[in-house]
């Protein structure tokens, strides 16, 4: 559909190339944005997506070759710049002040003036307000973004970039963490943006969402550009062949299994204002999900049993033994583990290395006479590693440099490397590759296989559906159905989901 | 993935959540209600043990003794708003009040005497702002060095002299000694400042961005903010305040040697932390730190007054800063606690 463009793309990359040392992220890559056009970025974890982001939005100067705006050559010196010539973006790890309200962090730089140059409060709250209205994002203009959930502060990422009336809109996973209704409402604001003549980028792992809003697709593999074609016509399968570079097997690789005795067992978990009576078991061997809504508690309730959050009413008890209440140290010694949703702030070190990170939960077990072996803990880290088809250029990296997939395919080692008896995991594939997901599955069906019990949190349903031996749902706060493998489909999750079906 | 259209629901279920904000408000405005608590008991139970402390005179004295903390406390919060810190500012009071001192004595003009100190306090900022911002030092490292540059400048300039308050001008002394209407003219200069620079920072986007720089600074580039010019701009803020400081120093004590502000760096950054301003950056106010400079300094005063060895003084000023610091974390997880379960988005 890029006859509705006219000629010139609004913007575009010619023959961008670029490297972090030895990891070159982009080689010679093109790639054109025109008016009223929803153009996808595929590519596997590390493929180069972000990269090509951050160039588009200033963060990054190319090696060589070229940004022309309107056909023109332009050189961004910053990130103002390129907001300044209209590009609005949305990074794959949310960029909020914590300290500041949610109106401020949207508003930054360039607030509703009143006389004087004042800034105008109440025309920002309210501004704010109406994208979050538009948006249907339920928080107050005035709250501190400290505290949000990874989905909340994606909205709030949403909204900020919506607020900027751009003529280009970049959004790197901007549905990584969201629900179908999230998903709906921004799809529903994009389509209007592109029918108003703005350019928009998008770039999901969710292969579905790229086919639901966009018109053409690049493909990226390991740097190189692939491909760039209409949707139209093209299959999933077309679109993992050009990004994997090979067939792909099954998705939802998934073992049956018989569950065995009660390995995590909740009763009437509660805390107030958040969930209620909360019971539930989960099975040696049984893989069990948490699906819901955004802000159903889901998180909430994995972070309680955790002993992260205190409860109010309830008691957990891991292989017959009752855990203590807010003690993460108690829970890891029975044998739980929990991956977090947040791993720039919960599950990673940042300016750690990869094989560091690794070690960090298993301490113990690396440890020969008083020290830790460097040795065993870069054993860990390469096992791991492979496992996990992780994309890193030295294991004694910073973690901070890997690519967002990458970065949650470590806190997914960091975890799994300590064999747990009860493993909650949160959102474990947000911002993995296909082909990885399916490597993350057949990992957590083959564990469950040896007799583990997961607890599965994900915000992506057909995720659900893939791999759960049970399906718990919660909606605000409550566990409203609990639906067995067979009769579990998407109406029926969703409708348990929204409320709409009897408990 | 796709799923069924559940836009109804989500639509009609937008709650407002309002009071999460109500809540921080209070928190930090409860930092500064707690300060002039503080306050009220010190001065209530001096008061009692000693009825002198609240003459006229005792109560000037605390003002003027006030002011020249408040000074550099405000330029040191804008400072560590951003999440750096200023350490040279004692030093460079100490080179400027010696600086002027010796221009004025050796008989130049008043105006022009206090322009040069604070111009040598605003130069002084520059140089630790363009370190730190543009070459990335950490402020920590480039501000101990100003400091021992700045105190090793004053030494040699001073070449072991002493500035003697019979040869100033004596309206320069009158500035550091007498007011209008009874209130003395530095308290008058300190407030006026701590106004003008606190609303600044509240009401114009320029000022916002010190907030957002100090909460993050990676989110802050990325917004566009001009992160390195803000930070030059707060150094060159604090610095000039120091100079100010330096010529006000001057004129209240007269009589000044080399490096007469020796160790108030500590002082003022205590100051400022006592008074609610995250030493991590991004959260606080102007009018917390001068309250906690006048705290300071009051308990001080008081101590002298109970005549108690001043060796306290100092513990009670480490334990205060203890206490500060340690109520900041606390009200800090209570705050991400109650915030992460008011984004929950119902009710039991
Ligand atoms: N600042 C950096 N320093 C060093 N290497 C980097 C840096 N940023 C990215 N890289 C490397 O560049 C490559 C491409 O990363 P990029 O973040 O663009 O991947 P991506 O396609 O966005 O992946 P994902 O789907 O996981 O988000 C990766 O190998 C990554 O490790
Ligand atoms: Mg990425």
């Amino acid at each position: 559909m890029s006859e509705t463009g006219a000629s010139r793309p609004i913007i575009a990359l010619k023959d961008v190339t670029k490297s972090f040392g030895a990891v070159s992220a982009l080689r010679g890559v093109s790639l054109e944005l025109y008016a009223g056009e929803a153009h996808a970025l595929a590519g596997e974890n590390g493929a180069g997506k972000s990269t090509l982001v951050k160039t588009l939005a200033g963060v990054h100067r190319p090696d060589s070759g070229t940004v022309l705006l309107h056909g023109e050559p332009v050189v961004f010196h910053g990130p103002a710049d390129a907001q300044a010539a209209g590009v609005a973006v949305i990074y794959q790890e949310p960029t909020l002040f914590p300290d500041l309200s949610v109106a401020e962090n949207i508003f930054m730089g360039r607030q509703p003036r009143a006389g004087l140059g004042r800034i105008d409060r109440r025309a920002m709250r309210a501004e704010t307000a109406a994208l979050f209205q538009r948006l249907g994002v339920g928080l107050a203009p005035d709250q501190p973004a400290r505290g949000l959930s990874i989905a909340d502060q994606q909205l709030v990422e949403i909204a900020k970039a919506l607020s900027r009336d751009a003529r280009v809109l970049i959004m790197d996973e901007p549905t990584a963490a969201l629900s179908g209704n999230e998903v709906d409402r921004l799809f529903g604001v994009v389509e209007a943006l592109r029918a108003q003549g703005c350019a928009v980028l998008f770039i999901s792992h969710r292969l579905d969402e790229i086919f639901r809003l966009c018109q053409r697709v690049t493909t990226l593999r390991d740097g190189a550009w692939i491909a760039s074609e209409p949707v139209e016509g093209l299959t999933h399968d077309d679109l993992i062949r050009r990004m994997v570079g090979r067939e792909l097997d099954a998705l939802y690789p998934k073992q049956d299994t018989t569950p065995g005795e009660v390995a995590l067992k909740v009763e009437r978990l509660t805390r107030e204002g958040v969930f209620t009576d909360v019971s539930f078991e989960v099975r040696r061997g049984e893989i069990a999900a948490l699906a819901g809504l955004v802000g159903a508690g889901r998180s909430e309730v994995a972070r309680a049993i955790f002993g992260i959050d205190r409860f109010d009413a309830g008691k957990v008890t891991v292989n017959g033994r009752e855990l203590p209440p807010g003690s993460p140290t108690a829970a890891m010694g029975a044998g739980l583990a929990l991956v977090p949703e947040d791993r720039r702030q919960q599950g990673l070190v940042m300016d750690m290395s990869i094989e560091r990170n690794i070690g960090l939960t298993g301490l113990a077990a690396l440890r020969r006479g008083p020290v830790i072996s460097r040795a065993a803990e870069r054993d860990r880290a390469r096992d791991w590693a492979l496992k996990l088809r992780l994309k890193f250029a030295r294991l004694n990296d910073g973690v901070g440099v890997l690519s967002g997939g990458n970065q949650q395919k470590v806190v997914l080692a960091k975890w799994l490397a300590i064999g747990p008896s009860v493993l909650i995991v949160d959102e474990p594939t947000r911002g993995i590759d296909v082909g990885t997901k399916a490597e993350v599955h057949r990992l957590l069906s083959e564990l469950a296989g040896q007799g583990m019990a997961v607890l599965m949190i994900s915000s992506d349903l057909p995720e659900v559906l893939g791999m759960a031996d049970r399906v718990l749902v919660m909606h605000e706060g409550r566990i409203t159905a609990e639906i067995p493998r067979e009769r579990a489909t998407e109406e029926s999750v969703m409708a348990a989901a929204t409320g709409r079906a009897a408990a | 993935m796709s799923v069924v259209d559940g836009k109804a629901p989500q639509a009609a279920g937008v709650p407002e959540r309002s009071g999460a904000r109500t809540i921080v408000d209070t928190v930090f405005r409860a930092r500064e209600l707690s300060i002039v608590a503080a306050l009220a008991v010190l001065i209530g139970v001096t008061a009692a043990a000693n009825s002198n402390f609240l003459s006229g005179q005792g109560v000037t004295d605390i003002l003027l003794n006030t002011s020249i903390l408040a000074l550099l406390a405000v330029g040191q919060s804008v400072v560590v708003i951003t999440r750096n810190i200023d350490l040279s500012v004692g030093s460079v009071v100490g080179l400027v009040a010696f600086v002027t001192g010796d221009f004025l004595a050796s008989g130049g003009s008043m105006p022009l005497g206090i322009l040069i100190g604070v111009a040598i306090g605003a130069a002084c900022g520059v140089v630790n702002g363009l370190l730190v911002s543009f070459l990335r030092v950490p402020a920590l490292v480039v501000t101990l060095g100003t400091l021992y540059v700045v105190q090793g400048l004053d030494h040699y300039i001073a070449h072991g002299r002493q500035i003697n308050a019979v040869d100033l001008p004596p309206a320069m002394l009158a500035l550091g000694n007498e007011g209008v209407l009874g209130v003395p003219y530095l308290p008058l200069i300190a407030v006026v400042i701590m106004l003008a620079v606190g609303y600044y920072l509240r009401s114009y986007p320029s000022g916002r961005e010190f907030y957002a720089i100090g909460s993050s600074p990676e989110a802050a580039r990325l917004a566009g903010v001009p992160v390195r010019r803000r930070i030059l701009a707060a150094y060159l803020l604090s610095g000039a305040l120091a100079g100010l400081g330096g010529v006000l120093w001057l004129a209240r004590f007269g009589t000044v040697i080399a490096d007469s502000a020796q160790g108030w760096e500590l002082t003022v950054v205590s100051a400022v932390v006592v008074g609610g301003v995250a030493i991590t950056g991004g959260v606080g106010s102007v009018y917390g730190a001068v309250l906690g400079a006048l705290l300071l300094t009051t308990i001080g005063s008081a101590l002298v007054v109970l005549r108690v060895n001043p060796f306290w003084q100092q513990a009670v000023t480490g334990a205060l800063l203890l206490l500060a610091i340690s109520v900041d974390r606390v009200l800090a997880l209570r705050v991400a606690r109650l915030l992460r379960k008011r984004n929950v988005r119902h009710g039991s």
